[in-house]
């Protein structure tokens, strides 16, 4: 699928992130440059403080596409559903 | 398959331990682990867990059909609750039932691991005097603990 097209994804963040972005989901519609989970992630950044805050140390926060865990240069293409969450303390 | 439940209230570790070799002959043996909320002294009230439904199901069942892939299994059953949870009460059971002791044993560890590193649960410690703290950070060892079942990731 190329990316021209692209209609909205819904993001959902939890625990810490969740607090910083100061909300538990939205829909987002990311421009057609934005390919990749790290393109996202920057996108998002520059979006206010507290997306920044969110994602300041890149590293420390991971991230799903429709519920499968993804490394940052996994395509967004087709994906329906995006979570960023901090490391996982279940169990 | 694996039973996989996702819940906010209790379970009963022996009720669950007992239906995974009740009616059968071949079941030899089966390990269970049960995950306690600590006290640490007093001076925690409660650990709050966070979770993101739907994926946590879906996490533990990839976890459990790699269990069932790397191992002759006959049953397993995971339960991992959410919501508040006191110290002395329960939040996780991980149950296996094999034929024989040592697959058990293997794929029971394996999974809590990959609960620990990969189920996306979230936890928070809400402090004897009221204070909620931080979310917990995850654990280096747990991370080195579960790469001892992954081979190429």
């Amino acid at each position: 699928m190329s990316g021209a097209t692209r209609g909205t994804m819904k993001a959902l963040y939890f625990a810490w992130v969740r607090e910083r972005v100061g909300r538990a989901e939205e829909e987002l519609s990311p421009p057609p440059t934005v390919e990749t989970v790290g393109d996202l992630v920057a996108w998002l950044s520059g979006r206010g403080e507290g997306y920044a805050r969110a994602f300041d140390k890149p590293a420390g926060v991971r991230a799903a596409l429709d519920r499968m865990h993804v490394r940052r240069d996994a395509s967004i293409a087709g994906a329906k559903e995006v979570a960023f969450f901090p490391p996982m303390t279940g169990g | 398959m694996a039973t996989i439940r996702v819940q906010g209230q209790d379970f009963d570790p022996g009720a669950e331990v007992e239906a995974l070799a009740r009616g059968r002959t071949d079941v030899g043996a089966v390990v269970s682990f049960v995950g306690y909320c600590r006290g640490e002294g007093g001076s925690l009230a409660a650990l709050d867990l966070e979770h993101y439904p739907g994926m946590a199901e879906e996490e533990i069942a990839r976890a459990a059909d790699e269990a069932e892939a790397r191992w002759p299994l006959l049953g397993a059953t995971v339960i991992h609750r959410y919501g508040p949870i006191a110290p002395g009460e329960r939040i996780v059971l991980v149950a296996v039932a094999a034929e024989h002791r040592g697959a058990a044993f293997a794929a029971a560890e394996m999974l809590m691991d990959y609960l620990k590193t990969r189920a996306p649960f979230w936890k928070r410690a809400i402090r004897s005097d009221g204070a909620v703290e931080g979310w917990i950070e995850s654990k280096k060892e747990d991370d080195q603990s579960a790469a001892r079942w992954s081979g190429a990731d």
